[in-house]
Formats: C-alpha cells, sequence, structure tokens
C-alpha cells in the first residue's frame, strides 16, 4: 500500500500540501505508484499564479500523461529544479525530495485529511 | 461485463505485490516494482513473464496443413516439424482478426498461438474453416499456461533446470522453434520465441504445473539477475523491437500490407485462403496508409491517438508511442499517408495543443547486438 502522511493534507486530484508558509506542493505515493516510472514533470513558473481546481503542468510517466491540477490558489515562490532534471525522484520521495513547487497561498481549495484521503484512494497513513 | 479472468499464477503475483491491470479480459500483472526496473532487467539479464492469458488452439488431423494454408494468411504447409512461423489471420475484407505463432508440432499436428483477447474469436473462427476438412480444431488456452524467460541470460538459467541433454537441445534451438523438454522435472513445450527482442524461451505447460515451474524458474534464475516482468514493460519492450500490438497496430479495419506484413502473406501458396481476393486487390492498389517508427527530437513521448502533422496539415496518427528506456528518448510507430513515410522525414506531433518535433526514422527501434 502507497504511504500517506498524516503530516499533510491532500486534494482530491492527488497533490500534497504541508503546513508550512509559502506552501510546499507535491503529488502523493498514491498517483506516484499509479503513474509509474515518472519521466518528465512541466511546472508552472517562478511568479505565475495559479487557481485552486485547474491544471498547471503535467507529470508523464512511461505509460501515460496526467495534468497536474493546483491545490491551491496563489503566486509561485520556488519550483524544484531537482524535480525538473530527476523526474524519477517523484517515484522514490514524493513528499521529500520530490516536491513540486511552493506557492504563496491566497486560497485555499477543498483539502481532505490524510485519513479522508486515504479512505478515498487506498494507502496507509503513517 | 464480467469479472476479469485469472491465470494459474494469479495467486504469485499477488505474493510479489503486483499492480494488476485488465488485459484481454484477464487480470494480468502490469508490474511488480518498477516497470523500467523491470524493462532494464531484460535487456540486461532476464525478465520472466506470465503470458498464460495467450490462447493456444490445436489443429490436429490429415488435412491440418492444408487446412492451415486456407485459414491463414501465411504458407504453413511448407513449414518443417520443430519450427514455428508468425503469421495472420485475416477476414473476407482482408482486415486482420489476430495476428499470431503457429508451431508445427507433427506433419499433421499445429499449435496455433493467438493474443488473448482475440483467442476465443480466433478458435471459433478456425472451427468455422475447418468444416470439409478432415482436421479437429481443440481449443486448449483454458487449461494452458505460458510462461517466457526473456533476456540474455535466459540460456544460463534453463541450463540449471535442464539435464545435460536438455542442455544441448537448449544451446542449439533456433529462434522460432520449438521442442519438448523436461525443465525442473515438469514437462514443457519449450519455444525460443518471445516479444521482447531479446533472446529468451517461452514454456507452454499444464495449468496443474505453472506455479511449480514458475517458483523453480525464479529460484534458478535469481542468481543470473531474473526478476519477474510485468505487461507494462512488455509493452515497452516491444514497441522498441519494432513489434505491432493488435489493437494498437493491428486491427479488423487494417490490413498486413499497411503494417509492413506483406512478406508473411503468401500468394504464392495452392490455396485460395480467407481475404485472398480482398488482398491482392490492396496490395494492387498500393496502401492508403503505412506504418512507420517516428523518433521525438525533444524530451515528450507521442502516444496512442496523437495527430501526426506536417506543414499544419494532419497525414497520420500514433498507434503506440512512450519515452524508450533503453535509448533514451520518445519513440513511436505511427500510421502515415505513404507520401510521408520516408525515412528522415520530419513530422510534428500534437502534444495536447503543442507540437513536437518527431523524425520518421527505421523499424525497429532496438536490435539486440548478436
Amino acid at each position: 500500500m502507497s504511504k500517506v502522511l498524516a503530516s499533510l493534507r491532500y486534494s482530491a486530484e492527488h497533490e500534497w500540501v504541508d503546513a508550512s508558509t509559502p506552501t510546499k506542493v507535491g503529488i502523493t505515493a498514491v498517483a506516484a505508484d499509479a503513474l509509474g516510472d515518472v519521466v518528465y514533470v512541466d511546472l508552472p513558473e517562478v511568479g505565475d499564479t495559479v487557481t485552486a481546481g485547474e491544471t498547471c503542468g503535467e507529470v508523464e510517466s512511461t505509460k501515460s500523461v496526467s495534468d497536474l491540477f493546483a491545490p491551491v490558489t496563489g503566486t509561485i515562490v520556488e519550483v524544484n529544479q531537482e524535480a525538473i532534471d530527476n523526474p524519477a525522484v517523484l517515484n522514490e520521495d514524493p513528499y521529500g525530495a520530490g516536491w513540486l513547487f511552493t506557492v504563496e497561498v491566497t486560497e485555499e481549495g477543498p483539502l481532505l485529511s490524510a485519513a479522508d484521503y486515504a479512505s478515498a484512494n487506498g494507502g496507509d497513513v503513517a | 461485463m464480467s469479472d476479469p479472468k485469472k491465470t494459474s499464477l494469479h495467486a504469485k503475483h499477488a505474493e510479489l505485490n503486483a499492480s494488476f491491470t485488465d488485459f484481454g479480459g484477464w487480470d494480468m500483472p502490469l508490474k511488480y516494482g518498477s516497470e523500467l526496473a523491470e524493462h532494464n532487467a531484460v535487456r540486461a539479464t532476464a525478465g520472466l513473464f506470465d503470458l498464460s492469458h495467450m490462447g493456444e488452439v490445436w489443429v490436429e488431423g490429415p488435412a491440418a496443413a492444408t487446412f492451415l494454408n486456407t485459414a491463414l494468411a501465411g504458407n504453413m504447409a511448407v513449414m518443417k516439424v520443430g519450427k514455428a512461423k508468425y503469421s495472420v489471420i485475416c477476414n473476407e475484407a482482408g482486415g486482420i482478426i489476430d495476428d499470431l505463432i503457429t508451431y508445427r508440432r507433427g506433419e499433421e499436428k499445429f499449435l496455433v498461438v493467438p493474443n488473448a483477447g482475440n483467442a476465443p474469436v480466433v478458435a471459433a473462427a478456425l472451427a468455422e474453416r475447418a468444416a470439409g476438412f478432415d482436421v479437429t480444431v481443440t481449443d486448449a488456452s483454458a487449461e494452458t499456461s505460458l510462461i517466457a524467460v526473456q533476456g540474455p541470460n535466459a540460456v544460463a538459467i534453463l541450463h540449471e533446470l535442464v539435464d545435460e541433454a536438455g542442455k544441448a537441445v537448449v544451446t542449439e534451438m533456433n529462434y522460432y522453434a520449438a521442442d519438448e523438454l523436461t525443465v525442473a522435472g515438469i514437462n514443457v513445450l519449450l519455444a525460443r520465441t518471445g516479444y521482447t527482442g531479446e533472446d529468451g524461451f517461452e514454456l507452454y505447460v499444464p495449468n496443474e504445473q505453472a506455479a511449480e515451474l514458475w517458483d523453480a524458474v525464479m529460484n534458478a534464475g535469481t542468481a543470473h539477475g531474473l526478476i519477474p516482468a510485468g505487461l507494462a514493460c512488455r509493452d515497452s519492450l516491444r514497441l522498441e523491437a519494432g513489434m505491432p500490438l493488435y489493437g494498437n497496430e493491428l486491427s479488423l479495419e487494417g490490413n498486413p500490407f499497411e503494417a509492413n506484413l506483406g512478406p508473411i502473406v503468401s500468394f504464392k501458396k495452392e490455396e485460395n485462403f480467407v481475404g485472398r481476393a480482398a488482398l491482392e486487390a490492396i496490395k494492387a492498389e498500393g496502401v492508403k496508409r503505412v506504418l512507420v517508427g517516428l523518433k521525438g527530437l525533444g524530451r515528450r513521448a507521442g502516444r496512442g491517438g496523437y495527430a501526426v502533422s506536417v506543414d499544419g496539415a494532419q497525414i497520420g496518427a500514433i498507434t503506440s508511442g512512450q519515452p524508450s528506456p533503453t535509448l533514451g528518448f520518445p519513440v513511436a510507430m505511427a500510421y502515415v499517408e505513404p507520401a510521408f513515410a520516408e525515412i528522415g522525414t520530419k513530422v510534428d506531433v500534437d502534444l495536447r495543443g503543442k507540437a513536437e518535433a518527431f523524425e520518421v526514422v527505421s523499424l525497429p527501434f532496438y536490435t539486440r547486438a548478436k
């Protein structure tokens, strides 16, 4: 079973957000496992505005392409160059080194607790 | 929809924490861990596949060879006992019902192996076409399992499981040949065939002994770098090797000539095989589209269904595509108008609204070092 971290909150579209400011965003282990080996990520640029629930990039694996949805509304502060250069880090460490970007949040989208996300999508809360 | 069928190795895959996918009506292992690691293992060492979803149809009787020459597009009658042939079974319009491998197991005995999803249709078509011939057609798909050991270490792995005489059989077996052999104490039909572009073997075994055989091969193979391999890497391996997949490159709406399978259609044989008249007309007229290889010049991969354009006008569509793990660039197969099929032709692939540059290259993308 894929890991779901108790310390994070989640969007229904499989992104996680942490509690820091600016807020760090990534994709869940559930999503990374379902996608398979990630080979390409297309991220918003620093200064871009993203809107909760709308697409802001793409994650491409050997098998498929998936839209990346912004879990919150706000302005991009930083993007993770490591994820762009070595997309396998999304599979290896989705909640750590595989983070995608940070956002200065103006408004949150609907977010789920770890327990609610795990019960809807499978996964072990840890 | 009925529940997908399970192979006799399903519990093994579950034990190995496989992710499953519905393929051709079967609940099959997609991958056990990383599909890239499985892909690379088959290229570098070896992978073990459960292919029990494939069909097995026996054709036996005095008229077996003549019958198959009327039922299939290829010439099965010229095949020597112990050999195998790749062929297609067509409908009257020349459309492809399935692509299949036929093994000649005796003067009057053949084994036809269709794809999983097509097995019932092929078995039914063969049974129907057999009317008036002195043959019996037996669909043994439900009783037969199939595992494949694919990769450069396949010979070494099988050598661990056979006696001295068996070692010689394994080593000396030619590509597209088969023989009965005792492997790990189990009688199997061993074939040097595969769908990965690597050396390797396929082992046909009764369901009851499939789990025992799987364990024996896995145990012997671990020291040789053998790992279980799922359908995800099977797809990327066959794509690199330029092998068509039924449903992607081959279909009832298509024909063998546009898929570059003209050489396996035999107009020289005497028999009036199903689809012959239509295929002769298609060949005479020329195809309207042709299957080509595409190499991505950027990082993004094209996927099945994506449009292929030249100067803004669509000239074709991708049938299969993904990043090639072995080669490090995106690869795809696509049907394009014949005018744009020449090697080196620059095309654009519509990647969800963005044009990405690709180039027509020769197939296969990958050929193993001999």
